[in-house]
């Protein structure tokens, strides 16, 4: 079963490249603004012998690393104080839900003002926006806290922060890993935005040069690199979650008794 | 009574603490890039007239619209044609991973190309990174109707466009809503984005402008307007969402309560 499917995506994939050689040879699109994929594939093949895509590429990951982390550090330190203090939810819920929704890109000019180009201001519009992802996993996470187990631990006599490392971390950790994953997903978009449109170095900005050069494969081929890395992304936050939860009931699957 | 009065007081509390304290902090504020919370409440009602909000907001409002709009349309009709043929969904599934994986904005190049630097192109950058986490969801969401109504719904002879209306969609409306709510967001920083790029009008066009020409409290009302509009939105969609999926929430919480 499973290998049809492998077999069958495969095949999906390989009639999309194939849509993409054929439609512009026929001419069905201009080619000059949707090359044939055996272009784009050697001007991917160019750009990998470039160092500068070497050191683009790296940048970019970067700045995506280094968001992540301290949104991720963030989000889970504040929201943990948030839920144990008491009262402290009730009287930051409404400042939460008015925060979020502000679109990061708010911040562009704002971060092109303060530190220009730099590395700084990727990581401001990045950190802002998987910041809140974190946030509201970890909130609904420790509310997931079981009332008995609570009270148990607490019977026993264990202390505030032994019951948030032994109760409340376990049972707020898939929430908070699934918070990460999407902020992963969330912070590779804000890198590759703020590259693309402040001009911080990294794949973001090759992409503004080769579209202002006229250079259409290049962009095409660049295009093409940021999605692997989003999709590689998507597949490592996967894995670590596995990892991560290898106790859980979610990844062990449920036990037929 | 007083409980309302605890409630109120625990919602307003701290968003006047922080208005307040950034009113006291950047009261004196010399800094150009931050100027005094009070020039900048001066500032909105000079800049953010009606004209203005006329030339520039609606059309931003009316772009993501159409482009939402498109999204949810085409993703939902997609994705319940993927959603319900498993020999389909294997074929695709490859193909749709990437284009989520690639990151909306680095679209706008793209379109541009094709599309040119109109309203076409903005339309068509929102609608093509909202459609993804439609798409997705939705597929998600047909796949997992439950197979004992789908049983029941043949074996009483409900088949085409009632059995899609009342048995696929409905039971996939809550995972849609998710798809929705992500596309939401990611609309808004598309919506911006590429008026920032190449435009003639527009919210995100204005805020460069005046970043600029160093009108900085101007721009500072802009991010404070773009703010207010994520807010709105997101409690509109709050709104539908709650009316539209009445039935599911209640059906959650009364399994709840009675386990």
């Amino acid at each position: 079963m499973r290998g049809v499917n492998a077999a069958l995506g495969a095949a999906g994939l390989a009639a999309f490249l194939a849509l993409g050689e054929v439609v512009p040879r026929l001419g069905l699109v201009k080619d000059d603004y949707f090359p044939p994929t055996s272009r784009i594939a050697d001007a991917l093949g160019g750009e990998l012998t470039d160092g500068a895509f070497w050191s683009a590429l790296g940048d970019t990951l970067t700045g995506w690393a280094l968001g992540l982390a301290i949104a991720a550090c963030a989000g889970i330190v504040v929201g943990v104080v948030i839920s144990v203090v008491p009262h402290l939810r009730e009287a930051t819920a409404s400042t939460i839900e008015f925060l979020r929704p502000i679109p990061s890109v708010a911040l562009i000019p704002l971060a092109v003002l303060l530190y220009g180009t730099e590395l700084r201001s990727v990581l401001l519009l990045v950190v802002y926006a998987s910041f809140w992802q974190v946030l509201i996993q970890t909130l609904y996470g420790v509310q997931d806290l079981d009332p008995v187990a609570d009270e148990t631990a607490r019977s026993y006599g264990l202390g505030t922060w032994a019951r948030i490392r032994h109760v409340l971390w376990p049972t707020a950790l898939p929430y908070v890993m699934t918070g990460v994953r999407l902020a992963a997903a969330v912070a590779l978009i804000l890198a590759v935005t703020a590259e693309l449109v402040i001009g911080a170095p990294g794949l973001g900005a090759r992409i503004a040069v080769a579209q202002t050069s006229q250079a259409v494969p290049d962009m095409y081929a660049l295009i093409v690199v940021t999605g692997l890395l989003g999709l590689l992304i998507n597949v490592g936050a996967r894995s670590v979650e596995r990892r991560a939860l290898a106790w859980h009931q979610s990844v062990r699957g449920e036990v037929a008794v | 009574m007083s409980r309302l009065l605890l409630r109120g007081s625990f919602v307003l509390a701290l968003p006047a603490l922080l208005v307040a304290g950034w009113w006291v902090a950047s009261d004196g504020s010399t800094d150009v890039y931050w100027p005094p919370l009070r020039t900048i409440l001066k500032t909105f009602p000079d800049v953010w007239t009606a004209d203005r909000l006329q030339d520039d907001v609606l059309p931003s409002v009316l772009r993501l619209t159409g482009g939402y709009a498109l999204a949810a349309v085409v993703g939902v009709a997609l994705g319940t044609v993927i959603g319900s043929y498993r020999r389909v969904r294997a074929v695709c599934e490859p193909v749709l991973e990437f284009l989520r994986a690639v990151p909306p904005p680095v679209l706008v190049p793209v379109i541009m190309l094709f599309a040119g630097i109109g309203d076409t192109m903005k339309v068509t950058v929102i609608a093509s990174g909202c459609v993804w986490p439609i798409l997705l969801n939705t597929v998600e969401g047909v796949r997992a109707v439950d197979p004992v109504m789908a049983e029941t719904a043949r074996s009483y002879g409900i088949t085409g466009s009632a059995r899609l209306r009342n048995i696929v969609l409905r039971s996939a409306s809550p995972q849609i809503f998710a798809g929705l709510r992500q596309a939401l967001s990611i609309g808004i920083i598309l919506m911006v984005i590429s008026e920032m790029f190449a435009a003639s009008n527009g919210l995100g066009f204005t805020i460069v402008q005046f970043q600029r020409g160093f009108a900085i409290p101007d721009m500072w009302t802009g991010i404070l307007l773009l703010g207010l509009l994520g807010f709105l939105l997101s409690v509109v969609f709050q709104l539908v969402e709650r009316r539209v999926l009445g039935w599911y929430h209640g059906l959650r919480a009364s399994t709840r309560r009675s386990p």
